[in-house]
């Protein structure tokens, strides 16, 4: 059986990926003075990598990305903790959030705020939890696929 | 001179509600053929058109609130529609939404 042709898919996946990740770190960064954060930027960034991986199928990605989405959640959980137990250092309460005012290269005086630390804490678990769940769905029948090919 | 000042501050409300009404009947209308439509792409492209008609109505209520907010709200709908509308029309085509190997 000829299988169909994906080309227009796949090249319209090729740009349209990289906005929806650039969107996704727009997303992440803006969450402290306007809409967004790490959990809709996460959600961003999935939205991107299922597209990816609707376009080119699971092996392909599989070979792309070597990344196992489970440890990311435990990664992510890990940073969370980690910042809120870094304020044990300076004798302040678990989950204390601090800020400054910094001089940076291109951007100038920008605030960096700790927040954004647990942030990137809920952006990977968000990645992780919403890829473990849609790709364990996606191959739960492998005896079906090898029959059908 | 002080009612012509009201009046052109209230064309951009009025007009607003103009257009939210107008896409309120384009849904209404578009809502029929979803549950009508003979075969179901009708019935994927009729919820893609949705999809586009509440980006609109985003974009109208943003202006009728004066914010700016909003913005980040249609970009995020019209991604989710995309991707959605190729989902659907994968699982219409080939039943599967994401392969094992595609060849």
């Amino acid at each position: 059986m000829r299988g169909t042709n994906d080309l227009i898919l796949r090249t319209t996946t090729a740009f349209i990926a990289f906005i929806l990740l650039g969107f996704s770190v727009y997303l992440f960064f803006a969450g402290h003075n306007k809409p967004g954060g790490g959990f809709i930027g996460g959600l961003m960034a999935s939205a991107a990598l299922i597209l990816m991986y609707m376009a080119y199928g699971h092996e392909a990605m599989g070979k792309v990305i070597r990344v196992n989405f489970l440890y990311m959640v435990f990664t992510g959980l890990l940073i969370a903790v980690a910042t809120g137990i870094g304020s044990f250092v300076f004798g302040a309460p678990f989950l204390t959030q601090n800020f400054g005012y910094f001089q940076l290269p291109i951007l100038g005086r920008t605030e960096l705020a700790t927040a954004l630390l647990f942030d990137l804490g809920v952006y990977l678990t968000v990645i992780g939890v919403t890829m473990t769940i849609i790709l364990t769905v996606a191959k739960d029948r492998p005896e079906v696929d090898k029959a059908n090919a | 001179m002080e009612q012509t000042l009201e009046i052109t501050q209230s064309l951009i409300q009025v007009s607003a509600i103009i257009s939210i009404i107008g896409v309120s009947l384009s849904v209404m209308i578009l809502l029929y053929r979803v549950i009508k439509g003979p075969t179901n792409p009708d019935r994927a492209v009729a919820l893609d058109i949705f999809g586009v008609n509440i980006m609109g109505l985003a974009g109208i209520i943003a202006i009728l609130l004066v914010s700016t907010q909003f913005n980040d709200v249609i970009l995020l709908i019209g991604i989710l529609l995309f991707i959605g509308t190729i989902a659907l029309a994968k699982f219409i085509e080939k039943g599967v939404i994401i392969e094992r190997d595609m060849d």
